[in-house]
């Protein structure tokens, strides 16, 4: 049985070179669009992660002090400020408050790790409060510390990669001469926790000599708390800046809706170029066909005929390069996820793109129709080819 | 025998540039059901353009044409186009010089193509009884390349017969062929008018084709002669 859209498949291989062209134009598109629509919503969901994973909503620390350890090892361990810890009583009578946590960071450079020596940080916290706050940390090796004072240590992941050490074996702080035993080592959590070593706060403040100091309080409110509110008044202390994780994570956003606008632009001019290309591929199968089609109108076929053919080759173009193209993101999607990671300036630790079966078939049928949108014009131009015309222009008369 | 098609004082003239080009002047025809016609005449006596307007590709510029009883054009009015269309698919079938075949389909499919836009019903022809009558049984797996120039127009003519028209309409179904397969392509129109009592028009510059006609008309500046 001879059909409109067995002609309209039969007629794509007529020129097989352009319509796999015209495919892989329309595959690209579909690639970039699935990639930026993954990476919309992959960025959003670990950017909630990561700052979800801190366990905290509010960080309090001392004016000018560093607040991760990345920062404060970029900065060779230096620019460290303190609160006292008797804030932490303080902040406690506040009813917003559900849990705090203080927090004392501290900075090494062990010369006899690495080539050239390594910068360890060191994170002191509270045995009682931090390992409700981080509940998502599992332990590969041990578990948290026995007492709050003890010379005991947990290491993230990759700190214990690097010490190479393991639950028993014991870690000398340089400078200090002390030796602490390690007592857990962390799972990988894809967090800045996998480079620290962490130890009980108090037994950092001796160690260290800053006994009655802290570096950071970690502050948990109520579940229906004003966030906002309980910011403002923390603003009122004296020497302290407050690192709200939902300003962090709003400012962020707002630098990644700005290069997303930025980054969908591109992905619309690479659908219209996608889009010209069909609409080019199609008219010109039109004029190459012309005489065939006015054949085809003197035998019966109809205006609503011809369309539908030129209409159904659009059809399969972009079908078969939508589909192309969606297969190609899922394959690659790690690779765009590389790439987006590599451009951007800051990026989260969870996955970049993240691609399921429902945005593959939205971006299919987004393609589909935008091509055969693009399709309608060749389309109408077949089908009002009239057949005298078409046999006319054969016979060299017109 | 009723007359199939009337035309009476048909007209068409066309403008290149300032001139006036009347290719069809004041002509009065009628052609019976089951009649070979064949026209004949010097290049640019209007026979083509006369067929096309029998064959409703064409619309005349003044006169009236008439299929049975339907009046196809008359008083400067024309069918609307989709009735048009639906005329030519249900009584016209035609060849024309150049086979006009879709490359991409085989010979079968190529026959079966105005199936795609028509569907006759059980009135039309069965495809492998046509090809066995034209000799392309052997060939109907084949695309148009792979076949000569005689089995392509027999293709045609195959196609132009499958919705089983009244009229079959043939523009110099042999210019491109030569005198073997002309004289293939002639018995073959003479034998669809003697023994399937299909009407057929005809127009040739090739005199022998033109005597298989039972009525040859000859053209003169767009006249009758």
């Amino acid at each position: 049985m001879l059909t409109i859209a067995s002609i309209a498949y039969k007629n794509l291989l007529r020129k097989k070179i352009r319509s796999i062209l015209t495919i892989f134009g329309i595959a690209l598109s579909t690639w970039v669009l699935v990639s930026l629509l993954g990476f919309n919503r992959g960025y959003e969901d670990s950017l909630n992660k990561d700052i979800d994973n801190l366990g905290f909503q509010v960080l309090l620390t001392a004016k000018g002090c560093p607040y991760e350890a990345a920062t404060l090892m970029l900065q060779g361990g230096a620019g460290l400020r303190y609160i006292p810890e008797t804030v932490v009583d303080e902040l406690y009578k506040d009813a917003e408050v559900d849990v705090l946590t203080p927090m004392l960071m501290q900075a090494v450079f062990d010369p006899e790790q690495g080539e050239s020596g390594v910068m360890n940080a060191y994170l002191g916290v509270d045995p009682k409060t931090y390992p409700g706050m981080k509940s998502y940390l599992s332990f590969v090796q041990g578990g948290w510390f026995t007492d709050a004072n003890a010379h005991e240590a947990v290491l993230g992941f990759e700190a214990a990669e690097l010490e190479q050490r393991e639950v028993g074996d014991m870690i000398l702080i340089p400078d200090h001469d002390v030796e602490v035993k390690v007592v857990g080592v962390l799972a990988r959590s894809g967090t800045q926790d996998d480079g620290t070593i962490f130890m009980p706060y108090k037994a950092l403040q001796h160690i260290f000599d800053k006994d009655g100091l802290i570096t950071s309080v970690g502050i948990k409110v109520h579940k229906d708390a004003n966030i906002a509110a309980y910011e403002e008044r923390l603003f009122q202390l004296p020497d302290v800046q407050v690192v709200s994780m939902a300003s962090v994570k709003a400012t962020i956003s707002n630098l990644v809706s700005t290069a997303r606008v930025m980054v969908l632009s591109i992905a619309l001019i690479a659908i219209l170029i996608a889009m010209v290309g069909v609409m080019n591929t199609i008219l010109m199968s039109v004029f190459e066909r012309y005489q065939e089609i006015g054949i085809m109108k003197s035998m019966g076929a109809t205006l609503g005929h011809i369309f539908g053919l030129i209409w159904f080759e659009t059809l399969i173009l972009c079908l078969i390069g939508g589909v192309l193209g969606a297969t190609l993101s899922v394959f690659f999607a790690s690779l765009t996820d590389s790439l987006i990671r590599y451009l951007l300036p800051y990026s989260p630790t969870g996955s970049l793109v993240s691609i399921d079966i429902q945005l593959v078939f939205k971006a299919i049928a987004i393609i589909t129709v935008i091509g055969v949108i693009s399709g309608i014009y060749p389309a109408f131009k077949a089908a009002v080819i009239k057949p005298i015309e078409a046999i006319k222009s054969s016979e060299g008369e017109i | 025998m009723k007359d199939l098609l009337s035309v009476r004082a048909l007209c068409k003239s066309y403008h290149r540039g300032a001139e006036e080009i009347k290719a069809v002047q004041d002509i009065d025809l009628d052609i019976r059901e089951g009649e070979f016609v064949s026209f004949v005449g010097a290049s640019g006596s209007g026979k083509t353009t006369l067929l096309h307007l029998l064959g409703c590709l064409d619309n005349p510029t003044a006169g009236e044409l008439k299929l049975s009883d339907q009046i196809i054009y008359a008083h400067g009015k024309t069918l609307k186009e989709k009735k048009l269309t639906k005329i030519r698919a249900q009584h016209f079938g035609y060849i024309f010089q150049k086979f006009y075949l879709i490359p991409t389909l085989t010979v079968k499919e190529n026959i079966m193509l105005p199936r795609a836009f028509y569907k006759i019903g059980a009135k039309g022809k069965d495809v492998f009884e046509l090809a066995q009558s034209l000799g392309l049984e052997h060939r109907m797996n084949h695309l148009p390349k792979e076949i000569s120039g005689g089995e392509m127009q027999r293709v045609a003519i195959a196609r132009a017969l499958i919705n089983n028209p009244q009229i079959l309409l043939a523009d110099e179904p042999t210019g491109n062929l030569d005198s073997v397969r002309s004289g293939e392509i002639a018995t073959i129109l003479k034998d669809l008018n003697a023994n399937q009592g299909i009407t057929i028009i005809l127009v040739t510059h090739n005199p022998e084709l033109a005597k298989c006609a039972s009525r040859v008309i000859e053209l003169r500046d767009g006249r009758v002669v």
